[in-house]
């Protein structure tokens, strides 16, 4: 059966600025979160090619980490630690919103999933930094 | 509804995905690859990127983050006001992800 549908010339289709985001504190934070993903794209690029030197030679990739060493790709760098973990902390704030972990009929308190995620945070990056440096030779 | 289904669900489990790993991992190897090893506090001659089990996890930490972005970026951009040009925004986003996703496997099994 086919339904003729509303009619579309009466639907009401609301329009927002393009710049809505800039009007209030929290919409300005929710816009900043979602845009963290394009700094950590541009970084795994960034950390593909310097990979990617390593099949033209041992000294492409010694003369890709100096270039990574100038004060414009350390100031990306810190910008895009900035956003990085600022999407780690929201992430963990919306995770522990989402995850209700209840032991018996005790539901775990948010603050406390927060603080899970973040120790299993911590330990998953140290163990990250340890392996690198145990294996990088 | 059956001809309303979409591959969002599709979509959303890897920006999900994503959102997991660049939680988790990406800050630390920013300490590595932006500070530590230009900056020399620990060197690096990327031996460490040719084991097998090394590049299993360099196009986990790669791969995922990029749909991440794209669900992300895509949908940032209808918001602020490029709805009009959703279909090509789709398919730069997502198309991007996936030739990330190959580029990635590509590079990996040439190092």
């Amino acid at each position: 059966m086919i339904s003729p549908g509303p009619d579309k010339s009466k639907l009401y289709y609301p329009t927002m600025p393009a710049t809505w985001w800039l009007r209030r504190r929290s919409y300005f934070l929710f816009m900043v979160r979602e845009l963290s993903s394009v700094f950590i794209a541009i970084f795994l690029i960034v950390f593909l090619v310097q990979i990617y030197q390593l099949s033209e030679g041992q000294q492409s990739y010694t003369a890709f980490i100096q270039k990574l060493g100038s004060p414009g790709w350390i100031t990306f760098h810190v910008v895009a630690l900035f956003f990085a973990i600022y999407h780690t902390l929201t992430w963990f704030q919306s995770s522990s919103v989402v995850l209700q972990i209840k032991i018996g009929r005790q539901e775990i308190p948010r603050p406390v999933v927060m603080g899970i995620h973040i120790g299993a945070w911590i330990v998953a990056s140290a163990v990250i930094l340890v392996l690198f440096i145990l294996l990088r030779s | 509804m059956a001809g309303n289904k979409t591959c969002e669900p599709f979509w959303w489990a890897l920006f999900s995905a994503g959102g997991v790993v660049a939680a988790f991992l990406v800050p630390i190897h920013i300490v590595l690859v932006g500070f530590a090893v230009p900056l020399g506090w620990i060197s690096d001659t990327g031996v460490l990127y040719q084991h097998w089990w090394v590049k299993a996890y360099l196009f986990v930490l790669i791969s995922l983050p990029l749909y991440h972005w794209a669900h992300r970026f895509y949908f940032a951009l209808n918001d602020m006001g490029l709805k009009p040009i959703r279909k090509p925004l789709a398919v730069f986003c997502y198309g991007g992800a996936v030739v990330g996703t190959f580029a990635t496997i590509w590079i990996l099994l040439r190092v």
